[in-house]
């Protein structure tokens, strides 16, 4: 076997069995691997009406085709299951050496069905797999679960877990390997918590191997050198990590400031950008497995009110916690996000969802009494404190667990949660940079920058530059970057090398790794047919239409270089939906579906 | 031959990219136990270092090895002879760095060879941790300490 390594674990949580069956090579031929091939299993396997936190939602592990080979940036596995969050399929991929690990140890994925009643963990030594009792690990953080396995198994031993917020439920949990890097959105980490699978602890000591060993390296020694060479993938990212763009996209004025009430322009953007971070609290970069990047950051805040050590903030997370809370203390945010990794939680949501009940506090929609004190924009104490009490599950933390949808349904204001299908958007306006309102309105995933991230031409001009207050050919561009980025997610590489590489390096790894001749448009179809089982996924789920919060509909922005604009979705959407081959309800017609070769 | 292998452990970033480049370099395939060299990472210490075969002047594993399996290239390297070697793992225990391994893959013993005077792990180390180099042809680190010299009586001498 070439490329994927040939076995799937299936796990049965209730009944405690494992079985390997051979990979479905069919299914992996068409959907590739990761995003792609463990939605198709999910797909295959699981009514889409099923309640996530049910034990007959599944959970899956999927590590793609390039996954611990020596492909540029290939570290990466996804993690699929119905998602708590938004009811929507959830797929959340993740980097650090757990997914290589997996393939090392023989299984290209794991399947678990139904939940066991008492907490346990996955442990895999190669061939020997083993259900193991977690009782000891239950209501441990990610960093002492972690460090108790790898005294329990062996300090080898790569862990992938959820800390005490999955345990409880929280809907958006997530799931983090090696400590720092996280499958964060759409709350799987609660999925495996009603599992009551509490980690997974794997050693591998066998090979990845290649169809075309000289052909790959010959690919992988021109797509590491054009990576290397690129000013964003070989400079931007090394020297500052994703935060390098707080300061860019606050020029563009696309910078969402207060729960995206005050504009896009953030005065204070410097004091928690890339640059700040490199240069009050940076201790060294890291770089997942086998990436050239390195765009992790090692932080140390040192010394006062928030001394704290551990991994980032990335870009998303300092904005929410910073210039959607109001923030501007570094220090804070750096605190708030190492608490999420901690508890293991998604701090874009996290950090909207308080910046949107900071809102309905100020507006007085939210009582004093609920909180515990009088709740402010710009507060760094409170971003903290907040964080730590849904971390622990206390008080107005319980409440903050949900999200800033059902917060903001709760105290009678739904239209301030900045979110779409309940998950929070992320840090770039969509009044400011039109493209990327179309990506969060159909993103399969709900609010969601990482689907198809128009941000690069819109903004960052790569891998060319096209002005971010038009409408027009933003729906080619945005079903180009949705479908290539499908491919990326279930090919186990990180989107970052889209920093420096575009299809032809990406589809020519592919080809060479599992011994394939289809050509770059073929093996780019794959990532559409993706997309478009996501889509039917979604649809047979109920999942709501594809919109934005009013506020980006409705209110003007007030400053800055898109000044007096607001989305105009409507105006791209319907050229989307006919570009994808849909109907104008966004529904994907029957012949699409057909020449697709989706099997349903 | 005048170049070394040398690391400089607060560069590395703990990409692993060195391990994935020996093991294909030398096996065809991707594997990090089939590499010569190791990144041992320090959580708390905040660094890693990559660890590999130093090509001892002195070396024992040569001097211990039974059979004469061992020998010096041109490059510097000291390399086995697979044909000679016997597997009995002297060589293993002999290093002083533990930087000869035992595959249970592939039953032999294998070690670091520059790859044939141009090594992988240093050509392909996105962050410069591992260089292949002449030192004195690259005085960094004298020059670095050199500068810690006159930054503190640079100072004094000005004041």
């Amino acid at each position: 076997m070439n490329g994927w390594v040939g076995t799937i674990l299936r796990v049965d949580l209730a009944a405690k069995t494992i079985k390997k069956e051979p990979l479905n090579l069919k299914d992996a031929r068409d959907y590739v691997g990761g995003r792609g091939l463990g939605t198709k299993y999910f797909c295959d396997e699981v009514d889409p009406k099923v309640e996530p936190l049910s034990p007959e939602n599944k959970l899956i592990f999927m590590s793609g085709p390039l996954t611990g080979t020596g492909a540029a940036s290939a570290g990466r596995y996804e993690v699929v299951a119905k998602a708590p969050l938004t009811g929507t399929i959830g797929a959340a991929n993740s980097g650090g050496y757990f997914g290589p690990e997996l393939k090392y140890a023989g299984y290209d994925g794991i399947i678990f069905e139904n939940s066991s009643d008492s907490p346990v963990y996955l442990y895999i030594n190669d061939d020997i797999v083993e259900i193991r009792d977690a009782n000891n690990l239950w209501g441990k953080t990610v960093n002492e679960a972690t460090d108790m396995l790898n005294g329990e198994c062996g300090e080898s031993f790569k862990v992938s877990c959820i800390g005490p917020t999955g345990e409880n439920g929280c809907l958006f949990s997530g799931i983090i390997n090696d400590k720092h890097r996280a499958a964060g959105r759409g709350g799987l980490g609660a999925v495996m918590g009603s599992k009551k699978l509490k980690a997974l602890a794997v050693r591998g000591t066998g090979s990845v191997n290649v169809a075309r060993p000289e052909k790959f390296m010959d690919a992988i020694v021109d797509a590491r050198a054009k990576l290397k060479a690129h000013p964003v993938g070989g400079a931007g990212l090394p020297a500052y990590g994703s935060n390098v763009l707080v300061n860019i996209i606050n020029e563009s004025g696309g910078l969402p400031v207060s729960n995206w009430r005050d504009g896009a322009y953030f005065p204070d953007a410097a004091a928690i950008g890339g640059e700040s971070l490199a240069e009050k609290y940076l201790v060294k970069n890291k770089g997942c497995f086998g990436c050239s990047i390195s765009c992790a950051r090692v932080t140390r805040v040192p010394d006062g009110p928030f001394k704290s050590s551990g991994e980032g903030p990335e870009y998303e997370a300092a904005w929410a916690y910073g210039a959607d809370c109001g923030v501007s203390d570094l220090a804070a945010i750096c605190k708030a996000n190492f608490l999420c990794n901690e508890y293991g939680m998604d701090p874009i949501t996290l950090g909207s969802t308080i910046a949107c009940a900071m809102e309905l506090s100020e507006m007085g929609a939210i009582p004093e009494s609920d909180i515990g004190f009088k709740l402010k924009f710009g507060d760094p104490q409170a971003i903290v404190d907040l964080t730590e009490a849904v971390g622990k599950n206390e008080g107005f933390g319980k409440i903050l667990a949900l999200g800033s949808y059902r917060l903001a349904e709760k105290y009678g204001h739904p239209e301030l949660s900045m979110s779409v299908k309940k998950q929070e958007m992320p840090a770039y306006d969509a009044r400011a940079i039109q493209g990327i309102g179309l990506e969060y309105a159909t993103s399969n995933r709900g609010g969601c920058h990482v689907r198809g991230y128009v941000i690069s031409p819109e903004v960052l001009g790569v891998p060319f530059k096209v002005d971010p207050l038009v409408t027009e050919g933003k729906a080619g561009l945005l079903k180009l970057f949705q479908d290539l980025t499908a491919l990326i997610d279930s090919l186990g590489i990180c989107l970052f090398t889209t920093f420096g590489l575009g299809l032809p390096e990406i589809a020519s790894q592919y080809r060479e790794a599992i011994g394939s001749n289809e050509s770059d448009e073929e093996i780019l179809l794959k990532g559409e047919r993706i997309w478009n089982l996501e889509k039917h996924f979604n649809i047979a789920a109920g999942v709501e239409k594809d919109t934005l919060p009013p506020r980006l509909l409705r209110e003007k922005l007030p400053e800055g270089a898109a000044e007096g604009r607001v989305s105009e979705l409507y105006e791209m959407l319907s050229e989307y939906y006919e570009l994808r081959g849909w109907d104008n309800e966004g529904v994907p017609t029957p012949d699409k579906v057909e020449a697709l070769g989706i099997k349903l | 031959m005048s170049k070394q292998l040398i690391v400089n452990p607060e560069k590395c970033v703990s990409c692993r990219t060195c391990e994935l480049m020996c093991s294909f370099g030398h096996h065809n395939t991707f594997n990090p136990r089939l590499s010569a060299v190791t990144v041992i990472n320090y959580e708390a210490a905040m660094t890693s270092v990559p660890v590999m075969c130093m090509q001892c002047e002195e070396a024992a594993c040569m001097k211990v090895c039974p059979v004469g399996a061992i020998s010096q290239d041109g490059n510097g390297a000291f390399v086995m002879d697979p044909d000679k070697c016997i597997v009995c793992k002297m060589c293993m225990s002999a290093c002083p760095l533990g930087n000869i391994s035992f595959s249970p893959i592939t039953k032999k013993m294998f070690k670091c060879d520059l790859c044939g005077g141009d090594p992988k792990c240093a050509k392909y180390c996105p962050s410069n941790a591992i260089q292949f180099i002449d030192p004195a042809e690259s005085p960094g680190r004298k020059k670095a300490v050199a500068e810690r010299f006159k930054d503190v009586f640079g100072e004094v001498v000005t004041e």
